[in-house]
């Protein structure tokens, strides 16, 4: 018995290494048939290492002080060795993180994922993104330009119209000030990422008990070996999926690349010009937007004219993906096998959201975008509260028994 | 994944190289109308060093540079003796930054505004604006410094430059008259024409309008550096990062086809 093996099986008899391992990651059986949208979960998981590691460095040099903290950015960004890299990599970071989470989100409607048995996978995703939207808010403070402060303002504004008590408990303060960049930071650096992390575990154990899903959205575990009792059209995560997610993490590296050394402002949509500017409490800004990832949201609330309503219509429509493992009616998981009505609606609720998210950078005086932020939010909606029907009445086709290549 | 894929996604980072490079050049939000496009060169030296002249000449009397040390400027080429004797009047060390001493509240009264830090501007207007605004400024006694802008109407700043530049004036042009011109010396088409309006050189200056041009851009060039003194070394480690990756992406696609050569 050589030396290892000694050290393993001594860990062995007292904590389960070996069985985890082979639970988790070299006989943990996956389909054989994923494609390209399978991607998105592995990457997903370098986003959020690569944001917590470079956060940590971040720290090390960032001041939560309203007096010092578009300073110790700038600092960063000139006087700390690779501190504009390490800067650079969070702020693209965050943005790729929703890039990499939607395509997830995405990937989830398109086959099914949410349908049982992983109706919890995909609440505890939805929580996942939840708490990765509030990361996000919180973070995009810290840098106390111009833009993180009214950004802040405007959406903590947003709760003045439901309770104001609530609103001046979440700033602190009567205006965004020092308090609510300290409570900020607080939030970034340590509650949320706690949070984060443990739910990104949970979600992993909760996918591993019920197996994973596919593009054809068929039951792997239905079709066993007799003797082995392995899925037929199943292979183990390891080492056949960490080679091929290998090939997708340098690709998708290359791209983040690109932008941190190339386009590290993405054209004012990663890193906006206004947040060049220090925060100035006197002073707002005369056109506010918030980053690219909230924006089809952001829409929503600007076209419903009475502000509550809108804050509520901007809630229910991130919510309302929390039921949407009880609105689908239909016989099939995957759109590869579902009839024209479905793919009819899903369609239009992509194109929708896409359109509510430029209509969300948009100023909200140009005479087009409310008007048209009102349709696609009403069929963003449709898809939706329409679901139980066009499912139930979809034609769909004849599933295979087996995966198809 | 295929042979063609793998094409397929090496010629779309090829293509996102590209696009991102396009994409390098950031949308900003700024008042006024056309702006005049930059001929700035990061890469010349000269240049930036002339512009970091002229910064410390005319600029930081009411400006500061509160992010940039000036031992900074070793990286555009100039020696520590260089900085300490033409730039640093104020005698501070190498290692300060570029502060001023203008009292805010004196100059809040003078200017009706304190004149902005100018460290990170170039990120916020765009190299493009600053050039403009640069070159267009005109006398107008209704202001209270009896200067105004085209890049920025009503603004606070007077026109620091017009013992070199000359004295602009702006004129009323009629329509015709308008289109039959050309582009001579002196005249801001693109930017210079607002609506039927026009800036005319008054008084000539010390420069010509081409050297004029020219000592502007020196200018934005640097104030561009100065922005973001990391922009030159993140643009040569990118290069090498990307080739890497590419290298990286093909090892891995080939280890991929290893492993799945069994998987039917």
């Amino acid at each position: 018995m050589s030396t290892l093996t000694k050290v393993v099986g001594w860990v062995d008899d007292r904590f389960p290494l070996t069985s985890t391992w082979k639970a988790h990651i070299s006989e943990y059986y996956a389909p054989k048939n994923f494609n390209f949208w399978y991607y998105f979960g592995s990457l997903a998981m370098l986003v959020l290492v690569l944001q917590l590691v470079t956060g940590i460095f971040l720290t090390m040099n960032y001041k939560p002080d309203a007096r010092f903290a578009f300073a110790s950015v700038e600092y960063i960004m000139r006087d700390v060795n690779f501190g504009w890299l390490i800067r650079y990599m969070h702020s693209t970071g965050a943005s790729m993180f929703f890039v990499v989470v939607y395509l997830h989100m995405c990937r989830g409607l398109m086959y099914g994922s949410y349908r049982k048995p992983r109706e919890l996978v995909w609440i505890v995703g939805m929580a996942i993104y939840l708490c990765l939207m509030g990361e996000a808010f919180m973070g995009y403070l810290l840098p106390w330009g111009q833009m993180s402060y009214w950004g802040a303002q405007v959406i903590i504004s947003l709760f003045d119209a439901i309770s104001p008590p609530l609103a001046l408990w979440i700033r602190g303060d009567y205006v965004v000030s020092d308090a609510t960049l300290n409570r900020f930071f607080a939030f970034h650096v340590i509650a949320l990422p706690l949070v984060l992390v443990g739910l990104v575990l949970v979600h992993i154990i909760a996918l591993h008990e019920v197996g994973s899903n596919n593009p054809d959205g068929i039951d792997i575990k239905k079709n066993k070996d007799s003797k082995t009792g392995i899925p037929l059209d199943g292979i183990p995560f390891h080492p056949y999926y960490t080679v091929k997610d290998l090939v997708g993490v340098s690709v998708f590296l290359a791209i983040f690349s690109a932008v941190v050394f190339f386009a590290p402002e993405m054209g004012g949509y990663f890193l906006e010009a206004n947040n060049f500017i220090p925060a100035d409490p006197m002073k707002t800004p005369p056109h506010i937007a918030p980053v690219w990832y909230f924006t089809p949201f952001y829409a929503i609330l600007r076209a419903i004219p009475q502000k509550q309503m809108g804050v509520v219509a901007m809630g229910a429509a991130v919510a309302i993906f929390l039921a949407l493992p009880w609105l689908d009616r239909g016989i099939v998981r995957s759109i590869r096998y579902r009839g024209g009505l479905y793919k009819t609606f899903f369609g239009i609720f992509i194109v929708s959201f896409l359109i509510l998210g430029y209509m969300g950078t948009q100023d909200p005086n140009l005479w087009y975008v409310n008007p048209v932020s009102r349709v696609c939010a009403f069929l963003y909606f449709m898809f939706f509260l329409a679901m139980p029907i066009y499912t139930k009445l979809d034609k769909t086709r004849q599933v295979p028994d087996r995966v198809t290549a | 994944m295929s042979f063609r894929t793998s094409l397929l996604i090496a010629r779309g980072l090829a293509a996102l190289a590209l696009v991102s490079g396009l994409l390098a050049a950031p949308a900003f939000a700024n008042e006024g109308g056309a702006v005049d496009h930059a001929p700035i060169n990061m890469g010349d030296k000269a240049s930036l060093q002339r512009g970091a002249r002229t910064f410390a000449n005319y600029c930081q009397n009411c400006h500061s540079a509160q992010y940039l040390r000036y031992s900074k400027l070793t990286e555009i080429g100039l020696s520590e003796d260089e900085i300490k004797s033409n730039l640093m009047f104020a005698s501070e060390k190498i290692g300060d930054t570029m502060t001023v001493a203008l009292d805010k509240a004196e100059a809040k009264q003078w200017f009706g505004v304190v004149p902005p830090d100018l460290s990170v501007e170039a990120r916020v207007r765009g190299a493009d604006w600053l050039y403009t605004y640069l070159r267009t400024f005109y006398k107008d006694p209704s202001r209270p410094t009896g200067w105004n802008n085209l890049a920025y109407p009503n603004v606070g700043m007077p026109h620091v430059l017009y013992e070199l530049q000359g004295v602009q004036k702006l004129e009323e042009v009629k329509p015709a008259a308008e289109a039959g011109e050309g582009k001579g010396e002196g005249e801001k088409k693109e930017a210079g024409t607002e609506h039927h309006k026009k800036l005319v050189l008054a008084v000539p200056g010390k420069m010509t309008a081409l050297e004029y041009d020219q000592f502007t851009a020196d200018l934005v060039n640097y104030l561009v550096w100065m922005a973001e003194p990391a922009r030159a070394t993140r643009v040569q480690i990118g290069v090498l990062v990307i080739f890497f990756l590419t290298l990286t992406f093909f090892l891995m696609l080939a280890l991929k086809k290893e492993f799945w050569k069994d998987i039917h």
